[in-house]
């Protein structure tokens, strides 16, 4: 089957089987390895996207349902390729809001909605935000503070 | 000579964080070759079971298959895996070694262990034909109950051995039984801890590539240790080491199973990328992983305490089953871990322990996160909480009365630890860590006030407190290479890979110091075997530690080296030289001077001569291997409040107080820490492989098996005391593992203060609220 | 962990839907918000030779507000049902709910009709649905039937619906006056599916007794369950403490049977229910203006 799709503003069209998942579309078809894959069963949260704005686990759904829709990845976020960081990924930075980095891809397309619908969060809502995403290295502490770090600096990600 | 610079000890902001944050980080299941091929195993379905035959003939005519390979099919190239850690020389040690095989041949012995092998033109395909794939296996009784493995007549997971006795070892210290007699009291529980994954949110992957015109092959594997990887494929391959190109990029956490060698797809993913003449992946499903990756924690301990009217320890006795699974490769690090550990920061004069692992038919057990540190813990501090109670001593106090003083140390425990060294603390200052972490927790206040306030108003509110040593830091060796580029940018090397403990800042802030440039401008490469290729790996918590001292040695040396040539160059005494900014200059005069990239280029000059015996470059080469490993120490408290009706808890506030030595990098310490009492918690109170009897995991998912999430982890409020080890130049302890190996002990503490009344008594871990319903209705 | 192949159909209309799955005369699985289905396909437990794909269905994602209370079309993410000021104000159970379903993630995805017609005994929005006494519309190519929530769920992952028909839209009635309703679970996490979960729905009469209590627990059997006893120890009663209470040991004792499994067993869970009854009760009865005397 043929899939047009529209990922981090660029048109693609391929032919796909339909069990194809979307993370392994992104992934292996387009070469957006950014987008991590860490349990194909929705828990983990490793593969989180945005479908038309919204998060979205890839892991489940297939990549043919995303035809005529809009991905973005975590690729997506900052301006360019350069070293330039969209500021909650430099608040990450900041805060060491990350570890391995495995699961912040993830991370970061959850909270990117999250930010642009709850501007200034208290720490509740940010780590209910949060707790569909798993990871095992920061004991998600850090995570917290980055957060209110770009908050604070008053970049409000919007994407 | 002067460092305008300080970089050790500063909350330095990442270097890899970009590539990170950006997603242009390369992971094992990132990498996309031409002509790719891709594995599904098949994997057992039986626990224990005779394996009578495989056939995969329809398999192999699926669209899509390029091949499938059973045991048979392997001919020369199966062979059990090697005995990776020889068990320290303990008299009356008795090991069997029974290690893994890559494909299984007579007998399944755990769940998952791989049978098949296809290799198809995607994933899908190669799960499809996973159906196609007939088994005939005759299921025996699982032996899954530790206690029951040992039993007569219960059957064996290995028939070449009478028994499944894996190891018995004692180490003894002391004469407890003088102890015991002379005790006030004897403090004797029965102690349970269970197993758990350690579930990296990335799972294992192998890459593998032949080039036939290069004759080298090129493995990327989430592996903790590619070095010696590399040379066990070289050897196993019949290649020479420099034809074999391990490279572990970033890897999405380690705890310890990916340090495994050599597991079953990894010697046969690059074997079939051989002989099938394309680059070939297999990336493990989170199902495999719950099966294929090696878990811990199964240890069932008969422990006892003797002790003083006051207090005073004077001795311990514990006698302990340790899960080794089907195989033990591993050797016996994880109960020697628990032997050791369990003598903590006490001064504990005498000492019985012995231990024996059983073979069980469930997944290989070898170290995570922790290592069985947790299990002594557990047991010490349990024994302590008890005896406290007994003694009507507070339980902060029994624990000050005990602790070694700091004039006692190098303190020698007279038995061996996992290293084979001598278990002997290389330096400690226990009590003042106590003090702040009551202190810091109020705990004189919320005894005394706050908890008989809130009791009487009903709530249920308990504090804990445990204090623990962890060797850390352990032999043999690691290197490193720091070359100055003529860019002016630092390049340095080193052989251990990275799961996110921050590698490529750490040891680059150490050069960075030495050598008076910019942090960003240290350019770290781990990992890649064609880039450096002595070592061992990121384990026991030791990176910063050993390859951290080995940075400094090699950074030693090429300011040594540019000192030199600058003192040649600028006609200065070296003495007068300052080296700042990525220049090197003579006191007081900042503006001239000599660039170190400048300086570079003079070191390899292109034409003319050098004096004899000059070595190109300003690059060097050092190696580092501590006598044995450092002891690094910690106190964590908590408070916690049960809410009885539900048996839900909730963790109001943890205190750590951490002692690693010198702290390179508080930030990314503190995310350690972190990150290890979220673990700790995991295990604590939500994490549990749950078999049946048949040996079948009852929870192979992350719906089913609870890692913690955002909203179950508390905020860590760390604080750092430095005493500096005497073993290695940077005065550095480990701190990898620190986090998660009290918690348990912590958690049953606070939870048993908030229900206290109630008799309940906390012996095992981990928890959960409907076993902490259960334990509290049990009639006492 | 990937799924098995599968022919596949996006239909845009209610109609070709059921058309699709008329001719797949039962092979064919409906894919609402695939948030339950395809992690079961990825495991290979679920195995369906077809999926007709309904997201691609404008006609099935609505929430509107009439005089016979509100509708909510099958498709509606759980989303935009948790966003939605209508279900706030017409069904303010099922908007407490909400955010105890999974996560924001799955929010975005999952739909309402998707939910409720897997059937998940310990999911959320089957109990909510028995104790609001929800209307389902459901369609086949054979024509329209109204199921009533209390005959819609048969058991395990079992509902009324047969293979070929499709549910549609979710009716719920008003709310009485001196109505109250509360959502409760114990979960191990955030976003779990519960040890178990009520939902309550309680109406006071002129005079302040209980004139209705509809009690509706998950995770306690293998679909909602009514706690039917419980509510008669209610019905006609002033609301107090000690009712409340005999109410609630009612439900434990006489309502339900729980299983055991690894995360609780029959008798934890047995306590549960007794205690987030009462606590419930206590919340609804407060909620629909009632005096209660007593701690509860």
């Amino acid at each position: 089957m043929t899939l047009g799709v529209t990922v981090n503003g660029a048109r693609y069209e391929r032919a796909v089987e339909p069990r194809l998942l979307l993370s392994d579309f992104l992934r292996h078809e387009l070469g957006l390895t950014g987008t991590h894959v860490g349990c194909e069963h929705g828990v983990c949260g490793a593969c989180t996207v945005l479908l038309d704005g919204e998060a979205v686990r890839s892991c489940l759904m297939f990549a043919i349902q995303a035809d005529e829709h809009e991905i973005t990845t975590v690729e997506g976020l900052a301006p360019s390729s350069g070293d330039t960081l969209h500021p909650l990924q430099a608040a990450f930075r900041e805060a060491h809001g990350l570890q391995c980095g495995f699961c912040t891809p993830g991370v970061l397309m959850t909270l990117v909605p999250f930010l642009r619908d709850h501007p200034d969060p208290d720490e509740r809502a940010i780590r209910e935000a949060l707790s569909g995403n798993l990871c095992r290295c920061t004991g998600y502490q850090n995570i917290v503070v980055a957060v209110r770090h770009a908050c604070d600096a008053h970049s409000t990600p919007d994407r | 000579m002067t460092h305008t610079q300080r970089q050790i000890g500063e909350s330095v902001r990442r270097n890899e964080d970009a590539r990170l944050l950006t997603g242009r980080a390369l992971f094992v299941d990132d990498v996309r070759l031409d002509g790719m091929l891709h594995v599904a195993f098949l994997r057992s379905q039986h626990a224990h079971a005779r394996l009578s035959s495989v056939d995969a003939s329809a398999a192999r005519t699926r669209p899509g298959v390029v091949a499938v390979y059973t045991a048979s099919d392997l001919g020369d190239y199966w062979r059990p895996g090697p005995l990776l850690v020889p068990p320290p020389p303990i008299a009356g040690l008795v090991f069997n070694t029974c290690t893994q095989v890559p494909l299984a041949k007579d007998k399944l012995r755990h769940v998952g262990e791989p049978i098949a092998m296809v290799v198809a033109e995607s994933r899908y395909v190669a799960e499809d034909a996973l159906d196609d794939i007939v088994v005939e296996a005759e299921p025996l009784p699982a032996v899954v109950d530790l206690e029951a493995a040992l039993a007569a007549g219960t059957p064996r997971v290995h028939d070449q051995l009478p028994s499944n006795l894996a190891a018995h070892a004692v180490q003894r210290k002391g004469d407890y039984a003088r102890a015991r007699a002379q005790a006030h009291t004897v403090i004797a529980r029965r102690f349970r801890y269970d197993r758990g994954v350690s579930a990296a949110i990335e799972n294992r992957a192998v890459v593998a590539q032949w080039d036939p015109h290069a004759e080298e092959l090129t493995v990327w594997d989430t592996t903790q240790a590619p070095i010696p990887i590399r040379n066990g494929l070289a050897q196993l391959l019949g290649l020479l080491e420099s034809q074999v190109r391990v490279v572990a990029p970033f890897v999405g956490g380690g705890f310890g199973p990916k340090i495994m060698m050599y597991y079953p797809e990894e010697v046969l993913i690059p074997w079939a990328a051989m002989r099938l003449g394309r680059p070939v992946k297999w990336t493990e499903d989170r199902q495999e992983n719950f099966f294929a990756t090696t878990q811990e924690r199964g240890q069932i301990h008969d422990a006892e305490l003797a002790v003083t009217k006051d207090g005073t320890i004077l001795g311990v006795r514990d006698v302990f089953l340790h899960d080794t699974g089907a195989y033990d490769p591993y050797g016996l690090t994880v109960p020697i871990n628990s032997q050791c550990t369990l003598l903590g920061p006490y001064d504990i004069p005498n000492y019985e322990s012995e231990f024996t692992a059983v073979f069980t038919n469930k997944t290989i057990v070898t170290p995570v996160r922790g290592a069985g540190r947790q299990h002594g813990v557990f047991v010490i501090e349990r024994l302590l909480d008890f005896a406290a109670k007994e003694l009507r001593i507070d339980r902060a106090e029994i624990r000050r009365r005990n602790l070694l003083r700091p004039e006692q140390f190098p303190f020698d425990n007279q038995i061996l630890f996992q290293d084979s060294a001598p278990l002997t603390y290389d330096s400690g200052d226990y009590e003042p860590a106590l003090d702040t972490a009551l202190e810091v927790i109020d705990y004189k206040r919320f005894v005394g006030e706050e908890q008989p306030r809130l009791r009487a108003a009903g709530r249920h509110v308990g504090i804990g407190v445990v204090c623990y040593v962890e060797g850390t830091g352990i032999g043999p060796y690691e290197g490193a290479r720091v070359t100055v580029e003529p860019s002016g940018r630092v390049r340095l090397a080193t052989g251990v890979g990275t799961q996110g403990q921050g590698h490529f800042t750490v040891f680059a802030q150490i050069v960075a110091e030495a050598l008076g440039v910019e942090v960003s401008d240290v350019h770290v490469i781990t990992g890649d075997t064609r880039e450096f290729h002595w070592g061992t790996g990121t384990f026991a918590s030791r990176g910063a530690v050993v390859a951290g001292s080995a940075c400094h040695a090699a950074a030693a040396r090429v300011r040594e080296k540019i000192l030199e040539l600058a003192s040649h160059e600028l006609e200065a005494a070296q003495a007068d030289l300052v080296l700042e900014g990525g220049r090197v200059h003579v006191r007081g005069d900042p503006t001239g001077g000599i660039a170190l990239g400048a300086l570079a280029l003079k070191a390899n000059p292109l034409r003319g001569a050098v004096r004899p015996g000059t070595e190109p470059g300003l690059e060097a080469t050092a190696y580092f291997g501590p006598d044995r490993g450092s002891t690094a120490s910690g106190v964590h408290a908590m408070l916690v409040e049960v809410d009885p009706e539900t048996a839900q808890v909730e963790i109001k506030r943890y205190v750590v107080v951490h002692d690693c030595g010198r702290v390179i990098n508080p930030m990314i310490v503190e995310g350690q820490i972190q990150g290890g009492v979220a673990h700790g918690i995991g295990n604590a109170f939500y994490e549990q492989l749950v078999y049946d009897d048949e040996g079948q995991l009852l929870n192979a998912s992350f719906m089913d098996y609870l890692l913690p999430t955002a909203t179950d982890v508390p905020n860590v409020e760390t604080i750092h005391r430095e005493t500096l080890s005497p073993l290695n130049p940077l005065g550095a302890k480990g701190v990898g593992e620190a986090g998660a190996i009290p918690t348990g002990a912590l958690f049953a503490q606070a939870v048993e203060d908030a229900l206290a009344g109630s008799g309940l008594e906390i012996l095992e871990i981990p928890l959960s609220p409907t076993r902490l319903f259960e334990l509290m209705e049990r009639p006492r | 962990m990937k799924p098995a192949a599968f022919e596949y159909f996006a239909p845009a209309t209610v109609d070709q839907a059921l058309a699709l799955l008329a001719a797949h005369g039962g092979e064919a699985k409906p894919l609402a918000g695939g948030q339950s289905l395809i992690p079961a396909m990825n495991f290979r437990l679920a195995r369906p030779r077809a999926l007709v794909d309904l997201n691609r269905i404008a006609e099935l994602s609505y929430i509107r507000s009439a005089k016979g209370g509100t509708t909510i079309g099958a498709m509606t993410r759980q989303r935009a049902v948790e966003q939605s000021d209508v279900v706030t104000r017409g069904a303010p159970l099922l908007a407490e709910a909400m955010p105890a379903i999974a996560h924001p993630q799955i929010r975005n995805r999952g739909t309402i009709g998707g939910s409720l017609a897997h059937a998940d005994p310990s999911a959320e929005l089957p109990a909510v649905m028995l104790a609001l006494d929800a209307a389902f519309r459901a369609r086949s190519v054979t024509g329209e039937r109204t199921i009533p929530a209390s005959e819609f769920f048969k058991g395990m992952l079992e509902t009324a619906l047969a293979p070929d028909e499709l549910l549609v839209e979710i009716g719920l009635r008003p709310m009485p006056d001196r109505s109250g309703t509360a959502f409760l679970e114990v979960a191990r996490r955030h976003g779990d599916y519960a040890l178990v979960g009520i939902a309550v729905v309680v109406t006071l009469d002129g005079q302040g007794r209980c004139k209705a209590a509809r009690i509706a627990l998950l995770s306690v059997g293998d679909g909602p369950v009514l706690a039917v006893e419980a509510g008669k120890t209610l019905t006609g009663q002033v609301p107090s403490a000690e009712m409340v209470r005999a109410a609630a040991d009612a439900a434990a004792t006489r309502d339900v049977d729980p299983p055991s499994d690894i995360h609780a067993s029959a008798a934890y869970r047995r306590r549960l229910v007794a205690v987030l009854t009462r606590r419930a009760l206590g919340r609804a009865f407060e909620r629909a203006g009632a005096t209660q005397r007593g701690r509860s």
